[in-house]
């Protein structure tokens, strides 16, 4: 069964704990050598981000951002096909990214 | 139902249903089906037991007959069967082999899957004890809301929601190894207790206890004492609620009201279940570090052994308490220790604690915080702010039975207060 791992540090002023970037590349390489990753990115700073919305009548809106308004910010994601939601877990558990920010387990939709 | 039969076969499903439950959800891995054939096993078995009699192997005949009764409705509907059928290959992928097929023998206790999976943190705490109460209890859903005192459509949709997300997050039913366990057993434990405070003082409504949740905490324990026999903490929170429930009887007064622990007619406990509780305590102290229900138990068992309020070993509960505030540090905790160094050094050693408490946000709100400065005020002989304490006492209870206890103390409080003026 998939699961995306939605990986979200805190804004500025969320209190933080450290990662550093070998721990994400011993993290990245544990789900490619179990077998469990199908997809997964990180994502550019959040001052790249450009938001499209289309009214009703069909008309394009482009802003800039969304900025930090949310205290969370998504910064990375990971879909991994895992056996159960214990398993998809822990590995959300062991992703450096829940001791800077948190992640949130999301099963993937399944139309059958 | 009919006469002469119909007390035995209730018997029998209050006791199988949980069971019989947990071995069709461990057979095929799926609580919709298992549910839906555990209710025709026993809608058959209320058919056939009272003409056939009842089957030398109740549970075995349920399971065998439950067991048909998927295997025919799999038949009937491929996409379901094949959706099970993937099921069981990601379960065979997650651990180690599947649950044997134990044919038409006795029934397999796969119970404590079903407890984790019931108690699973993924699930919001209120469904985990509907879920527990459901599924392991039991009861139906009818039963669960008017325990709770709830409309029986929320309560049906509370489970059905939690039903949805073990499904479609695909929460196991699985019993988490031993490496996780210490993190997960205080959830399981957690939910049982809260069926037995929730039924022991009821937090809301007219009636102070609702006996049959704190009898359906005690049994559910019961059952996880059974299935693991080496967990002293399941051992500490059966005896803690043994050794509570014990005075029960002794409570509640000749007409409804509370009696406090000090004016129970002690004869009115029940000598055996404290003689049951008190042995589970040494269970669960003894061989390793003390654990949280544990150390309550012992508590309790202090209060129980004890003839009297005067004579009770006030010196070893304080050091109980200071046990337990070193485990798991909470202003509730600490507001009981500042009641026993009342007891043991004098109201006013407590008063001087209570104070330092008085800032703690848990506290307000918190009616026994504000009962215990009112007593010891009272004993003091201040009798205006003990006045004063009582009524913000009134102003926080929860339950009818209680704001009247309180009412009589405020009274007393009063008078006492109108004869130091004359």
């Amino acid at each position: 069964m998939k699961y995306m791992l939605l990986i979200n540090s805190l804004g500025i002023d969320g209190e933080a704990g450290e990662t550093s970037f070998e721990e994400w590349v011993a993290y990245d390489k544990s789900v490619r050598d179990a077998g469990v990753f199908v997809a997964g990115e990180s994502l550019a700073d959040l001052t790249t981000a450009t938001t499209v919305r289309v009214s009703a009548t069909g008309e394009r809106t482009v802003t800039d951002g969304p900025f930090a308004e949310t205290r969370e910010i998504l910064g990375g994601f990971y879909v991994i096909d895992v056996p159960d939601l214990d398993a998809a877990l822990d590995w959300a558990a062991r992703c450096p990214g829940a001791r800077a920010g948190n992640v949130v387990v999301r099963p993937v939709a399944q139309f059958d | 139902m009919m006469a002469g039969v119909g007390p035995s076969i209730e018997a029998v499903f209050r006791e199988e249903r949980g069971r019989l439950l947990a071995a069709l959800v461990s057979r095929f891995g799926d609580l919709d089906l298992a549910e839906e054939v555990a209710s025709e096993a026993i809608e058959a078995a209320l058919v056939h037991w009272p003409s056939d009699g009842v089957p030398p192997n109740p549970g075995g005949w349920l399971m065998t007959t439950a067991r048909r009764k998927a295997v025919d409705r799999l038949r009937r509907d491929r996409a379901y069967a094949a959706r099970l059928a993937i099921l069981q290959v990601e379960a065979e992928r997650a651990g180690p082999a599947g649950p044997a097929d134990h044919g038409e023998g006795e029934l397999p206790d796969e119970r404590l899957q079903l407890f984790f999976t019931c108690a699973h943190p993924a699930l919001p705490a209120e469904d985990r004890v509907a879920l527990t109460l459901r599924c392991l209890a039991g009861l139906t859903t009818q039963e669960v809301a008017r325990a709770f005192l709830l409309p029986p459509a929320t309560m049906a949709k509370r489970i059905v929601r939690a039903k949805k997300k073990i499904r479609e997050a695909r929460i196991p039913f699985r019993v988490p190894g031993a490496d996780e366990l210490p993190g997960r057993l205080p959830g399981v434990l957690q939910v049982i207790y809260s069926i037995f405070t929730e039924g022991y003082a009821a937090s809301t409504g007219p009636d102070l206890q609702r006996l049959d949740l704190a009898e359906e905490a005690i049994r559910l324990a019961r059952i996880l004492r059974r299935l693991l026999p080496r967990e002293r903490e399941v051992a500490g929170l059966l005896g803690l609620m043994l050794l509570v429930h014990a005075r029960h009887a002794a409570r509640i007064g000749a007409d409804g009201e509370l009696v406090l622990l000090a004016d129970q007619d002690r004869g009115r406990w029940d000598r055996a279940m404290i003689e049951e509780g008190q042995a589970l305590v040494v269970a669960a102290l003894k061989g390793g570090p003390p654990g949280l229900y544990g150390v309550q138990a012992a508590i309790a068992a202090l209060h129980d052994e004890a003839a009297d309020v005067a004579t009770t070993d006030w010196p070893q509960i304080v050091a109980l308490y200071d046990v337990l505030l070193a485990l798991a540090p909470s202003p509730v905790v600490a507001l009981n220790r500042a009641v026993a160094v009342a007891m043991r050094d004098g109201p006013e050693a407590g008063l001087a604690l209570l104070d330092e408490l008085a800032r703690e946000p848990r506290l307000h709100g918190y009616q026994p915080y504000a009962t215990a400065r009112a007593d010891l005020l009272h004993r003091l002989g201040r009798h205006r702010a003990a006045a004063d304490a009582y009524r913000q006492a009134i102003d926080w209870a929860g339950t009818e039975p209680e704001r009247a206890h309180l009412r009589r103390r405020l009274e007393e409080c009063e008078t006492c207060l109108r004869e130091a003026d004359d």
